[in-house]
């Protein structure tokens, strides 16, 4: 059933300061809203935690995507439709590029935030698996000040994270040590367009003297969160990609994972699509096809 | 007393003052904050053109045009959007000569009960220019291509996120097809 629509405060703060004050007033009371792709369908749906929301939309300190020697650091309001066309991320970061532009379509890429994708903490999202696969950083903020938080570290639970009441996620930060990856990244879904993953894996791997010398997996719609599956990396880093290899890691993956049945898929088909992947993926950056 | 649809809950008036640019012409509103741009359109500037269809963003019926960039409407707030250019259905026509998209869709039948043909029509013509930026869409053999083809492929992939439950969809390629062979002779 649709909410009823006077019950819904929502406020529009004319800079940061004052969207942080609204959390750090009344922590756990009001809810940043920005693109509204999810909350909107939750609105509809009569589903919304909150009743008290303020825009971040029009706030340019979460905007924009900044270049250093060290790092790429995306705006929390950076859209889909900006990381997809972003020269730098096509470049260093494709499986964030190839994650956004399978998100919804355009016209649904063009008000969708990465910011979002990442505190809306659904297990199914697409570009966290990447986001962990590259390391990323989040930088969240208080009236109280600034701090950073590794993203495997962040979410916790279904729909759990490391956030406090009063905080705001304002960046994304990427550090650029991926020039020498192979990077592979799979959405399994009912249909090409338009569909919410069964599953999503992220991979990069670096292979030396045809060995693992590094690897960072990460896979969406398998567990209470998104998953970065660093058992799965041990029994890889170090070995060659051979059929024992290549087998025992498919039993570590079906170990680390935890997918369930629900409305889009079972737990017996997420368990043995997310095995093949594993294993196309190190066939895939074994043989040096890249991405 | 309150009215009876308030449930006899007592609400203070929250509205603040939008500016929306729309069409060329500017609206001065006053709206609540939460109002989202397809009720503004629909309920407060009475251009009913742009369509509510599921209303979460899944059919593409809202589909308007941002500063040349499509959206759809009903997850965007009103607020959201002042001092930028929107365009809706009853903007794309120059006074009584048709876009291009308009004449094509009459010409190729693609439509049939015609609800979601403003969004359509909204939603081809932030993709040409798209086109004409280059930008790459998910079925793009390469990441950075710039130079892509129009091809069948390209344009269902990029009309993906507009629904016809009509099934006029063949009609609908077609008449995008045409209209961008038009615009790319002249």
């Amino acid at each position: 059933m649709r909410a009823y629509l006077p019950d819904y405060e929502l406020r529009v703060p004319k800079d940061l300061e004052e969207a942080l004050a609204f959390l750090a007033n009344e922590p756990g009371m009001w809810k940043p809203f920005a693109g509204g792709t999810d909350l909107m369908v939750l609105l509809e749906a009569g589903k919304l935690e909150h009743t008290k929301f303020f825009s971040v939309w029009n706030l340019a300190e979460l905007r924009g995507i900044e270049v250093t020697d060290e790092s790429v650091t995306l705006g929390a309001l950076t859209t889909y439709t900006e990381v997809r066309r972003n020269s730098i991320l096509q470049e260093e970061f494709p499986m964030l590029c190839v994650a956004a532009r399978e998100t919804g379509g355009i016209a649904i890429q063009n008000r969708g935030t990465i910011g979002g994708n990442i505190v809306n903490a659904s297990p199914a999202a697409d570009s966290p698996p990447a986001l962990l696969a590259y390391d990323a950083e989040l930088e969240l903020l208080s009236s109280k000040g600034a701090r950073k938080i590794p993203y495997k570290d962040f979410h916790t639970g279904y729909k759990q994270m490391k956030l406090r009441d009063d905080e705001l996620l304002t960046g994304i930060r990427l550090p650029r040590t991926t020039k020498s990856l192979r990077h592979y990244y799979r959405k399994v879904g009912t249909r090409k367009a338009q569909a919410i993953s069964k599953v999503c894996f992220a991979g990069v791997a670096k292979i030396e003297d045809e060995s693992v010398a590094d690897v960072r997996i990460a896979l969406g719609s398998v567990a209470p969160i998104v998953l970065r599956c660093e058992k799965t990396e041990a029994v890889l880093r170090g070995k060659s990609v051979d059929e024992r290899t290549i087998s025992a890691a498919r039993a570590a993956l079906i170990n680390e994972i935890a997918p369930i049945d629900d409305i889009r898929s079972t737990a017996k088909y997420r368990l043995r699509v997310a095995a093949n992947l594993l294993e196309d993926f190190l066939k895939t950056v074994r043989d040096g096809e890249l991405n | 007393m309150s009215e009876t649809n308030s449930g006899g809950r007592e609400f203070a008036d929250r509205t603040v003052p939008v500016i929306l640019q729309i069409n060329g012409i500017k609206h001065e509103l006053q709206l609540e904050p939460r109002v989202s741009l397809l009720d503004a359109l629909r309920e407060y500037v009475g251009l009913t053109g742009t369509k509510k269809g599921c209303n979460q963003g899944a059919c593409g019926a809202c589909t308007v045009l941002v500063d040349n960039e499509r959206i759809n409407s009903c997850f965007a707030l009103a607020v959201q959007y002042q001092d930028r250019e929107i365009t809706t259905i009853e903007g794309v026509a120059h006074s009584d000569q048709l876009h291009a998209l308009q004449a094509a869709f009459i010409e190729c039948d693609g439509f049939q009960c015609g609800y979601c043909t403003p969004g359509q029509i909204c939603s081809a013509i932030a993709m040409f220019e798209e086109f004409k930026q280059g930008a790459p869409s998910a079925v793009t053999e390469h990441l950075a291509e710039t130079e892509i083809e129009f091809s069948e492929a390209e344009i269902k992939e990029r009309m993906s996120g507009n629904l016809c439950r009509c099934g006029a969809y063949v009609g609908i390629v077609e008449a995008i097809r045409e209209a961008f062979d038009k615009e790319a002779a002249r």
